[in-house]
């Protein structure tokens, strides 16, 4: 079965998180504290590890990488890379003011220690099977471009031929810009695969993370059968600097905050990070649940007011 | 400037262009080349869009579902149209107007003419990245042809918004970018003032995208479209007329099974769109058990 040979082409080991200060990483004095850009406060950096870089003082959220969130998601050992080989090119031959963007792809590939960025896969949430789609800020701001369209379809054409559900987490800076319309094209690209995946019945669940903005927004991560957002991200089509100069108006508080898009319902609830996993695990069990009566199986007896178990 | 045989045009020459207060807007092309068009407002839960226009339309023959953006002719249109910078409201307008066209089987035609979504604080509350994005699904999706022109500006995510579509035309003049090249030069140029460099280097005009296989045609405008718009409407017309006539014949209205094979085609013309490619010695890795 071909889709038994994608599930093995498997990465191996997590690579070690390089942290650079321009992803929005904790930024680290030395090993042992941390500063909160938000509330200032100095934590202990390994407290802040095992709140999964949460402060605990303020609840910041600090930005993660795409292996970090998979770290902190999925089953232990259960993650098997998909796509692997996958290697961007320079179709525009673009050259702006810093260089080649074929250079700049390769400086990013070592900086980064990834290929591209978006990480996909498969992998198991409390026992839940689903296919992952996380998004890497850290490589040119999860801007998407061909490589990152063509992992995304892959990745949920797979979903829907195996018919297991698919998480995308995600955060971008928009669009790659340096191949010019070929990736405003994977908005397209990437929408249609999920319309496929819609007539065939398998959930998609977004979970949109800071920061979130332009062809991402727009297309693929907001059309999803449930969105979820972290609190605190910022979630938007435009920037906020670009609006204010287009409007030369005042941003009201708040402003594209998680809360905001809450609140304007365009989002289907709020998600600490810290209740992620056991929340991403409800909604596979109710989705495999549904799968089950719907095909004229309902085997609960349970008696009313028992409660969940 | 319109000795265009003398001098050939650069990419920004054509950003002018296609921005030319003169050029004709999706109206002026209703006008010219429908008999009868009838506009229908409104998204049923906000307003209506005076940026992004649509109704049905009897092109050359046959019952279109027409979606357009619509610039201003002046400033004070101009301001009343938002600058063809469509809002929410009018992406689902534009939705909605989708689903009609595909319950009553008829075509739909898209005419891009926007610098792009509005950027604002009310379009943000109401969701201006989800509204496009459930305008991209819904055409992704649609049981009937759909033929796109950008006549104009095809401004990034507020252009493809209606152009998710099986044919995809420009007019000789009219640019199709991700970016303004002035947002563009702004970010990688950390410079707006090298926008006619970005524009270059961006390949938004219609001869570059038709080279890297994105659109379809282009239709040619000997003199550009602000000089001799009637021209440029009638070449247009025979166009999307032509391309219109080839997917009926192709896939007719009433064969369910026709509508199928529209639907695969347009996924896989979209699906194959990109640049990437395969690292042998890791594929050769995987192959082998050799994990990298
Ligand atoms: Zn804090």
């Amino acid at each position: 079965m071909p889709a038994m040979r994608e599930f093995l082409s498997r990465r191996g080991k997590f690579r070690p998180k390089g942290r650079e200060d321009e992803t929005g990483a904790p930024q680290i004095p030395d090993d042992l504290w941390t500063k909160c850009p938000s509330c200032g406060d100095i934590i202990y950096t390994k407290e802040l590890e095992r709140s999964g870089q949460v402060c605990p003082k303020c609840d910041h959220h600090f930005r993660l990488r795409a292996r970090e969130r998979i770290e902190l998601l999925t089953d232990e050992d259960s993650f098997y890379e998909w796509d692997i080989a996958l290697r961007g090119q320079d179709p525009l031959r673009f050259v702006d003011g810093g260089g080649s963007y074929a250079k700049k792809l390769e400086q990013t590939r070592e900086k980064s220690g990834e290929d591209e960025a978006l990480i996909t896969g498969s992998a198991t949430i409390a026992g839940h099977r689903c296919a992952l789609a996380v998004a890497d800020f850290g490589f040119l701001g999860a801007s998407m471009g061909s490589v990152f369209g063509e992992k995304l379809v892959r990745a949920i054409e797979r979903a829907a031929d195996a018919r297991v559900p698919i998480i995308t987490m995600n955060a971008s800076g928009g669009a790659r810009m340096h191949e010019g319309l070929l990736s405003l094209m994977q908005m397209a690209k990437t929408v249609a695969a999920l319309a496929r995946l819609g007539d065939a019945g398998v959930p998609h669940v977004a979970v949109l993370t800071d920061p979130c903005y332009g062809g991402v927004t727009a297309s693929y991560a907001t059309v999803a059968d449930i969105v979820m957002a972290e609190p605190g991200a910022l979630i938007g089509f435009a920037g906020p600097r670009v609006i204010e100069q287009i409007t030369k108006q005042k941003l009201p508080e708040g402003f594209q905050t998680a809360e905001f898009l809450l609140a304007h319902g365009m989002i289907d609830m709020i998600v600490p990070r810290a209740e992620l996993r056991e929340r991403l695990a409800d909604i596979l069990a109710l989705y495999q649940l549904a799968e089950t009566v719907s095909h004229g199986s309902i085997v609960g007896t349970r008696e009313v007011g028992a409660g969940r178990d | 400037m319109t000795d265009a045989a003398s001098a050939p045009l650069n990419a920004w020459d054509r950003v002018k262009l296609a921005r030319h207060p003169e050029r004709p807007h999706t109206l002026a092309y209703l006008s010219e080349l429908s008999p009868r068009f009838v506009e229908l407002h409104g998204d049923r839960s906000f307003g209506d869009d005076l940026a992004l226009i649509g109704g049905i339309a009897d092109f050359d023959g046959i019952a279109v579902m027409v979606l357009g953006h619509q610039k201003g002719g002046n400033t004070k249109e101009n301001i009343a149209r938002n600058f063809g910078m469509a809002r929410p409201e009018g992406y689902r307008k534009a939705e909605r107007l989708m689903r009609h066209a595909e319950k009553f089987r008829m075509p739909v035609v898209s005419l891009i003419d926007t610098p792009g979504a509005e950027p604002g604080i009310g379009s943000e509350e109401r969701g201006q990245g989800t509204a496009i994005a459930e305008s991209l699904l819904t055409m992704a999706d649609l049981a009937v042809p759909t033929v796109a022109l950008v006549i104009g500006e095809g401004g990034s995510g507020g252009a493809l918004a209606i152009g998710v579509s099986d044919r995809i035309l420009m007019m000789e003049n009219a640019i199709y970018a991700v970016a303004s090249p002035e947002a563009c030069a702004a970010i990688l140029w950390k410079d707006a003032g090298k926008a006619p460099e970005a524009a270059e280097t961006m390949r938004i005009t219609a001869a570059d995208l038709l080279g890297l296989g994105l659109i379809d045609e282009i239709v040619p405008e000997p003199v550009s479209a602000d000089e001799a718009p009637r021209e440029a409407i009638a070449a247009a017309g025979a166009a999307i007329g032509r391309h219109l006539r080839e997917l009926l014949q192709e896939f007719p209205l009433d064969d369910p099974a026709a509508m199928r094979r529209l639907k695969d085609e347009r996924y896989q013309r979209f699906r194959r769109i990109g640049a990437w490619r395969e690292d042998a010695a890791v594929l050769a890795g995987i192959a082998n058990g050799v994990l990298p």
